[in-house]
């Protein structure tokens, strides 16, 4: 039988190499994947990460890179903190949908106003709104011990319909034929969120990602709040005896990873979505799980795996028109990705050993 | 005639020689005891007489014939038995249920109970058969392995430890039972470091140090500190008080009841007591009679009412950790690992725990590291720490040095409280010294320590007032001097004397 077996000392190095292995046997098994569909898979893979970096429309792809990422990253840095602490926010997705719904719906009340407060006063709205529907699992969890990856995961479908009935009701563009969708905020200029400098693809979203990936990392190393988040995640009980209040953790860990992701689809909604409407979601709150555990939990790596995250999502557009190969395909190569990168971990801190007997 | 004679086991692990070329051998009928200080390894030598673990070289004879047990029922076969420090019973079933369990081919039930009436009751162990393991003492529960022992009928019983959960009563029944299967030709292997036990009921001892044998006495013929320097191999200090005059009240506790969030936890009820500026105040008691629950509540990990405790005349019950540090009242909870310090951070992040907001090792939440690295490299030079830097993990630190770490950092501070559970658990007898030594001269110094302990001969040594906690209850602390361990015992049993 097969069994498990803790290592007494997982190599330093083999910890900082995990995710390079990870994406070489993405790599090498989506490859295989796309022979199984038909396709060359050197062509695909090259098209996926090569391509939207160095191929032959980059420039335009890479600013695409940093539109795609900067969601990607701000969400991941708001959920390190709280999984570093052991508390699972696995519904970004529905805080970034309710921040994008009511930071937008401030700017459309507001409309067609033309002054400077709009978009900042949208921004504060995006993350309250985030923040607030994180806290219903955070409240639960402290009164109820209610389990909040199931009650963040469930709410997540709430905020999709809750954005359905909103961009189908109140928020309905009334000069728009009676679409799903609300007014576009590229034709509101006080609340849109377009490109700073034309075809670079950065917005004030990627500037706020940058500017919180620093603030992250020194919290995280220099600051009292990111030692007790580390405290609390690898000994809870030592925590506790340092003063910091379980409860307190909790919503604060699911508090600010809300008013990120709220904030996130702010920026999204009113620059590369351009307006709230059913297609609103994409999974960048699910995606963000992948790109917190792929870049270690840290902010520096969440940079580079949102970067690389983003990098498969452009590439999974183009072997999507060039190659014709389903959507579905680009999900399970990244799906893959954290397969791997668990997988890895695993392997990592445990031996796998072939004993003859059973259980002792 | 021997009984078992060992000839130069050795077993390595990685990194450490547990046992090296140790020899020596026991008499039939005869109580041999097994000193040591932790790590010494006594517990790899016991085990591999047990069978659970493999020397590398040497041999063992037992019984006139060559003994290697490959695992502990070839061992129980050939007649050892062993009781374990940490019991393995089932709450749920009974105390035959639990027996039986444990044997090779049970006989049926109503004939295991009537064995374990017979042998119950002709050595002594009073235990009814029928009753669940969950509702027994701690006491009546090492019966219960015990006789699971003798129904083998072993020629050699191993004892680890057996006394470190009992009161001093238990002990002498224990004790009772133990001299009469010696009378009987049993031979026994008695693990402890209690040196006064050692003294009334071995007849032999064998001493290791790293791994070897140091020396062999006849305990009788020594005293508790000749054994004690034996095993450390080096002339201890006892800890001594210097002025004994106690100041002002400096913390109070005014009926402090606190329900158990634990649903095998002991609730505290109304507790009292008053603790003056250079006073040492022990509190005994079994473990789980609400210790944690009380060591909980004066740490500020777990609010009761406010009015349960007041230090300097400001009630702090519903204060938090912080808060009360900053007031002076510092603790040291039991377990080091995971509790007082944080495994896997290095010992100048765990300064940071206690230390953050009363050394000020941070501005405005930011933290200082090199103000932390210095107070973590000054508790290691002044309590002796032996570690390669203030840069490694905790947890690769041996239980006494990150015992003197975590007391160090606590008394560094200048608290004018200090509260400390189980401070010398578990620590090699140098370094308790130390460690007990400290806790006076913080004393002496005008601070109040209460120091809640399972072991009495250092509640005896160290404390001016003495109080007991039994089922959630404490006793009313009285002076320490001229309190007899027949009484605490009482005490500790829960009665009122």
């Amino acid at each position: 039988m097969i069994r498990l077996e803790q290592r007494a000392n997982p190599s330093k190095e083999m910890v900082m190499w995990t995710p390079v292995i990870a994406v070489i046997a993405t790599m090498i098994v989506g490859g295989l994947l796309f022979v199984a569909l038909g396709k060359n898979p050197f062509e695909a893979i090259r098209m996926i990460f090569w391509d939207p970096l160095m191929g032959a429309n980059a420039s335009y792809y890479r600013g695409q890179i940093l539109v795609k990422a900067a969601p990607l990253i701000m969400i991941a840095l708001g959920l390190s903190f709280g999984f570093r602490a052991g508390i699972w926010n696995i519904g970004a997705e529905g805080q970034f949908i309710m921040g994008a719904v009511v930071g937008g719906a401030t700017g459309l009340a507001l409309y067609p106003m033309d002054s400077f407060i709009v978009f900042p006063l949208m921004i504060v709205m995006g993350a309250l709104g985030g923040f607030l529907w994180a806290m219903i699992p955070a409240v639960l969890k402290i009164k109820f011990n209610a389990n909040e990856i199931l009650v963040s995961l469930m709410l997540v479908y709430v905020a999709i319909n809750f954005l359905s009935g909103m961009v189908t009701g109140v928020l309905r563009n009334p000069d728009g034929f009676n679409f799903p969708e609300s007014r576009s905020f590229q034709e509101f200029p006080a609340a849109n969120n377009a490109e700073l400098w034309a075809g670079t693809g950065v917005h004030w979203g990627v500037l706020v990602t940058l500017g919180l990936v620093v603030a992250a990392y020194v919290i995280l190393t220099r600051h009292i709040f990111g030692f007790n988040i580390r405290l609390a995640g690898q000994a809870p009980r030592a925590a506790k005896f340092a003063g910091v209040s379980p409860n307190k953790m909790i919503a604060i860990c699911l508090g600010l990873s809300g008013a990120l992701a709220g904030m996130a689809g702010l920026f999204e909604v009113t620059g590369p979505a351009g307006k709230l409407s059913t297609t609103f979601p994409v999974g960048y709150g699910f995606t963000a799980i992948i790109v917190a555990f792929l870049g270690r939990l840290h902010p520096i790596g969440i940079l580079l795996a949102g970067l690389l995250l983003a990098v498969t999502y452009v590439g999974g557009d183009i072997i999507q028109s060039k190659l014709s190969l389903p959507k579905a395909s680009i999900q399970v190569f990244q799906g893959m990705l954290l397969f791997f990168l668990l997988a890895v971990d695993v392997l990592v801190n445990f031996r796998i050993r072939l004993t003859n007997q059973g259980a002792v | 005639m021997s009984l078992i004679a060992l000839n130069g086991l050795t077993k390595a692990y990685p990194g450490v020689v547990a046992n090296d070329d140790v020899s020596f051998d026991i008499d039939r009928g005869e109580v041999h005891a097994l000193l040591g200080e932790n790590g010494a390894g006594k517990s790899t030598l016991v085990k591999m007489i047990y069978g659970l673990v493999k020397p590398d070289s040497g041999t063992m004879v037992f019984d006139g014939e060559d003994f290697a047990p490959a695992e502990p029922r070839a061992a129980r076969i050939a007649g050892v038995a062993m009781v374990f420090q940490h019991f393995s019973l089932f709450e749920a079933l009974n105390v035959a249920e639990n027996i039986a369990l444990g044997m090779e081919n049970p006989p049926k039930p109503r004939v295991l109970s009537e064995q374990i009436r017979e042998v119950s009751s002709k050595y002594g162990l009073t235990l009814d058969p029928d009753r669940l393991v969950g509702d027994l003492s701690v006491g009546e529960r090492q019966r219960v392995e015990i006789i699971r022992c003798l129904l083998q009928d072993p020629k050699l019983l191993i004892m680890d430890e057996p006394t470190s959960v009992l009161t001093p009563q238990e002990v002498e029944v224990l004790f009772e039972t133990l001299r009469r299967l010696r009378d009987e030709g049993t031979s026994i292997l008695y693990i402890s470091h209690k040196l006064e036990e050692i003294k009334a009921l071995c007849e032999r001892a064998t001493i290791l140090r790293h791994g070897k044998v140091v020396g062999t006495c006849i305990p009788k013929n020594e005293t508790a500190k000749s054994m004690a320097e034996m095993m450390v191999g080096a002339k201890l200090k006892t800890p001594k008080k210097s002025k004994t005059t106690f100041g002002k009240t400096l913390l109070a506790a005014k009926d402090l009841s606190l329900k158990s969030v634990d649903p095998f936890g002991t609730s505290l009820k109304n507790i009292n007591f008053k603790l003056r500026a250079g006073e040492v105040m022990g509190i005994a008691g079994v473990a789980g009679n609400g210790q944690d629950e009380l060591m909980l509540a004066l740490s500020g990990e777990a609010l009761t009412d406010a009015e349960g405790i007041q230090m300097d005349s400001v009630w702090v019950g519903a204060d938090g950790p912080t808060e009360r540090r900053l007031r002076g009242l510092l603790t040291a909870p039991e377990e080091r690992l995971g509790h007082a310090a944080a495994p896997d951070m290095s010992l100048t992040e765990n300064t940071l725990l206690s230390g953050f907001y009363r050394q000020k090792l941070g501005r405005r939440g930011f933290v200082n590291f090199e103000g932390a690295t210095a107070f973590a490299q000054k508790v290691v030079e002044e309590f002796d720490v032996r570690t390669p830097s203030v840069r490694n993990a905790a947890k690769s630190l041996s239980g006494g040095n990150l015992q003197k770490f975590v007391v160090g950092r606590e008394v560094l501070q200048e608290p004018t409280v200090f509260v400390v559970n189980q401070p010398t658990w578990g620590v090699d007898a140098a370094a308790a010294a130390a460690i007990r030594q400290s806790l006076l001269e913080l004393a002496s110094g005008g601070a109040g320590v209460i120091v809640i302990s399972q072991d009495l001969d250092e509640l005896m040594e160290i404390s001016d007032t003495f109080a007991v906690l039994s089922e959630g209850e404490m006793s009313e602390p009285r002076p320490a001097k001229g309190v007899s361990v027949e009484e605490i015992g009482l005490m500790m049993g829960g009665t009122k004397v």
